[in-house]
């Protein structure tokens, strides 16, 4: 009789810990939320957007890196793809809406990356990140090759169009809350994908590959059924992006982008969810400010250093590295 | 009646219109962005010397323009266009820059001039070399100052074809600009009675040139001529050092080759390179003078862009006082009404398409025998006319150049 009562109240203090830490999540989102809603009053839209296009980017990125440990070094390529898709549609459809243009963008990425993952996902570890790489760089060569999307000049003057044919976006407020929207979303399909049984299994597998499959899982089908996630957001990220700055260019598929992520995603804290946000914010804060600044001379060696730093001294990153203290000091 | 009526309404609109537009300097304040590659592969080309260059024109002038400030923001655009895009639109719409220069990287630059085109700013552009920039991207809203690709690519092979230089190799970078570059060299040569005997074609960027050097050589042209730029260039030529190509009697004809990558080459390396520049900073006294006063402010002697952002910036300054206005549109058509003669350029004028042409100069490295410093570099071997310089009109696929 006593010990019934005893696990009862044992279960009633976990369910409150739990509902206690589920509410303090919720007003920590609930801030986030009204920030980036009220950002726009204060802070430069379009500079905003970046933030957010890369934000994306980095999050669909996390998702391979962070939750089923593979590290791609050709997500540039499904960046670029999404871009040039999109920016080829609505300069050469007339009438299409710009909604449309992305998900097209989208879609040619989600198919590109069913291609690589089909390809690279047979190798492991630093195999699997140069067969990415390699890929990539045959995406960047066609890019460089093809005269649609011109070249070194890139493809200039993508025009933004209007969302459902009714909302105008070359208002910047309109399209920064059409993108927050679209972003928001995707934040929580992968909150969700982490959290569902799917996601479990992604993380058996980051954990222990071979044991996953001894448990039975067909671990390969898992990891193709990431990447194509993972290639399908960082596509939707590119084609928002060139919606955003009307154009689309050789660096989203140079090889430096696919670095940048990675810094994007290690800094802010591989493995958590708002991890790659906080990177991405910080990252292309870095960039723009010392870009302005007397240091401008500087920014690689600064990013550079920055990564050093964070892999030899803070391995979990800004994000991963708070919630440690958290955990430490306020339990 | 009624029509005459309606002429004149519209009219007096119109000249209201255009008054309107000249009233007066905005926010009594002349703000002027500079925008370039601070830290990537054109540092040396454009970079924070750019910038000096563009001070030290605002300082000559005296600070201000008919009592309104003058005052210069800068960025890096980390050869990036998103970067070039978002900065300019955040001066353009929220810091109320009149006039943006500088810019390098093509893409940069159009995706630049688009804003600008966009929100009615000036941009004078100064470090780019695609000619696109003023044929299918031309805008009425950007100026395109010292030189283009056609400049280049057409300038250097007509005075070795001319001087005897009869049959052309060609190393290209494969991709559209080589392509085109390519083209333009082949036409050329033809033209002028020369022959092209063969070409090959690298991938880009290439690291190793051996191969390709090796078969230009082995061809027994007479010329062999790069049509590449940047680090691919600058490889091709530590190559055909090695392989003692000029010294072996082949010219070697580089199309798109700054004084900065000279300088860094080394006469040496270098010597005997022709090669085509908008201008030299040791051509003559005027160059001589102001070169002296740039080198005691960063140390090294100007490139043709520094030169042509101090003329630029220069001559943007004197039609916004002789207009009294920083409006684009009236600032632009006074600078293209009114002759340039600097130490620059002579007689340069600005065209519809927003093309600024001016003489160019055939260059050829010196030896080191010859050179007596380390910025001691150029022969200026022949003058090429303006007017055969630059991509004629007739052949503009500018949507402002009136057929």
């Amino acid at each position: 009789m006593n010990e019934t009562v005893k696990q009862t109240d044992i279960q009633k203090a976990i369910l409150e810990q739990q509902q206690s830490e589920h509410r303090k999540k919720m007003i920590l989102n609930g801030v986030l939320l009204v920030l980036l809603l009220v950002a726009p009053l204060v802070m430069y839209p379009v500079f905003l957007m970046k933030i957010l296009c890369f934000a994306l980017f980095a999050v669909a990125f996390n998702l391979l890196l962070g939750y089923t440990g593979l590290l791609s070094f050709g997500h540039a390529a499904f960046l670029a793809t999404g871009g040039y898709t999109t920016g080829y549609l609505l300069s050469n459809v007339p009438g299409l809406s710009t909604e449309l243009g992305i998900l097209a963008g989208t879609l040619m990425a989600t198919v590109l990356g069913f291609g690589f993952a089909l390809l690279s996902i047979r190798r492991q570890g630093i195999y699997f990140a140069m067969v990415t790489l390699a890929l990539a760089q045959l995406v960047f060569f066609f890019f460089v090759q093809s005269s649609f999307t011109g070249g070194e000049d890139g493809m200039q003057g993508i025009p933004r169009g209007e969302l459902f044919g009714l909302i105008d976006l070359n208002d910047n407020l309109n399209l920064y809350y059409f993108i927050l929207v679209v972003f928001l979303a995707c934040y929580l399909l992968v909150q969700r994908t982490v959290g569902s049984p799917f996601g479990q299994v992604l993380n058996a597998i980051k954990q222990n590959e071979p044991r996953a499959i001894s448990l039975g899982y067909n671990v390969n089908r898992y990891k193709i059924l990431a990447f194509v996630i993972s290639a399908a957001l960082a596509g939707l990220a590119g084609s928002m992006k060139s919606v955003v700055f009307q154009l689309a260019s050789l660096n989203d598929a140079h090889w430096h982008t696919s670095g940048e992520v990675i810094l994007m995603t290690l800094v802010g804290g591989a493995g958590t969810l708002l991890g790659p946000v906080v990177g991405a914010t910080f990252v292309v804060n870095v960039e723009y400010q010392l870009a302005q600044g007397p240091l401008r001379d500087w920014v690689d060696p600064i990013l550079g250093g920055i990564f050093v730093l964070t892999v030899i001294a803070f391995r979990s990153g800004i994000v991963g590295e708070i919630q440690k203290f958290m955990r430490k000091n306020l339990s | 009646m009624t029509m005459i009526k309606k002429l004149l309404t519209s009219a007096v609109a119109s000249a209201l219109m255009v008054s309107g537009a000249q009233a007066e300097i905005s926010d009594n304040m002349v703000k002027m962005g500079y925008l370039a590659d601070m830290s990537g592969t054109y540092r040396d080309l454009a970079g924070p010397n750019g910038l000096k260059a563009m001070e030290m024109a605002i300082k000559d002038f005296g600070g201000s323009v008919k009592g309104a400030k003058i005052e210069v923001v800068s960025a890096d655009d980390r050869n990036s266009p998103d970067v070039a895009s978002s900065t300019v639109r955040r001066w353009v719409e929220n810091d109320k820059v009149d006039m943006i220069g500088g810019m390098v990287a093509s893409s940069v630059t159009i995706a630049a001039t688009k804003i600008l085109e966009e929100n009615n700013k000036l941009g004078i552009v100064s470090g780019s070399a695609a000619s696109s920039i003023t044929n299918e991207h031309c805008t009425p809203n950007h100026i395109h100052y010292v030189y283009d690709t056609y400049a280049l690519s057409i300038g250097t092979p007509t005075a070795i074809v001319q001087e005897g230089g009869k049959t052309w190799f060609i190393l290209t970078a494969d991709y559209a600009f080589g392509h085109a570059m390519e083209a333009d060299v082949t036409r050329v040569v033809e033209a002028n009675g020369g022959e092209v005997v063969g070409s090959i074609r690298h991938p880009f960027p290439t690291p190793d040139f051996s191969s390709f050097i090796l078969q230009a050589q082995a061809s027994g042209a007479d010329v062999i001529a790069l049509a590449n730029a940047g680090a691919d260039t600058t490889n091709a030529i530590n190559t055909a050092s090695e392989f003692g190509v000029t010294q072996g009697g082949q010219t070697l004809a580089a199309l798109v080759l700054f004084l900065s990558d000279v300088h860094a080459l080394g006469t040496d390396v270098a010597q005997g390179i022709q090669l085509t520049t908008g201008w030299y900073w040791d051509m003559n006294d005027e160059t001589r003078a102001w070169s002296d006063r740039f080198m005691e402010a960063t140390g090294a002697r100007p490139t043709m862009v520094h030169a042509g952002i101090y003329s630029s910036t220069m001559q943007y300054l004197k039609a916004v006082e002789a207009t009294n206005s920083d409006d684009s549109q009236t600032v632009r058509k006074y600078m293209m009404e009114h002759p340039i003669n600097d130490m620059f350029a002579k007689n340069g004028r600005i065209r519809e398409d927003g093309r600024m042409v001016h003489d160019m100069y055939l260059a050829e490295v010196k030896t080191p025998e010859e050179s007596s410093g380390e910025w001691d570099l150029y022969n200026i071997v022949r003058t090429i006319p303006a007017d055969e310089a630059f991509r004629p009109l007739s052949e503009s696929k500018c949507k402002l150049v009136s057929m």
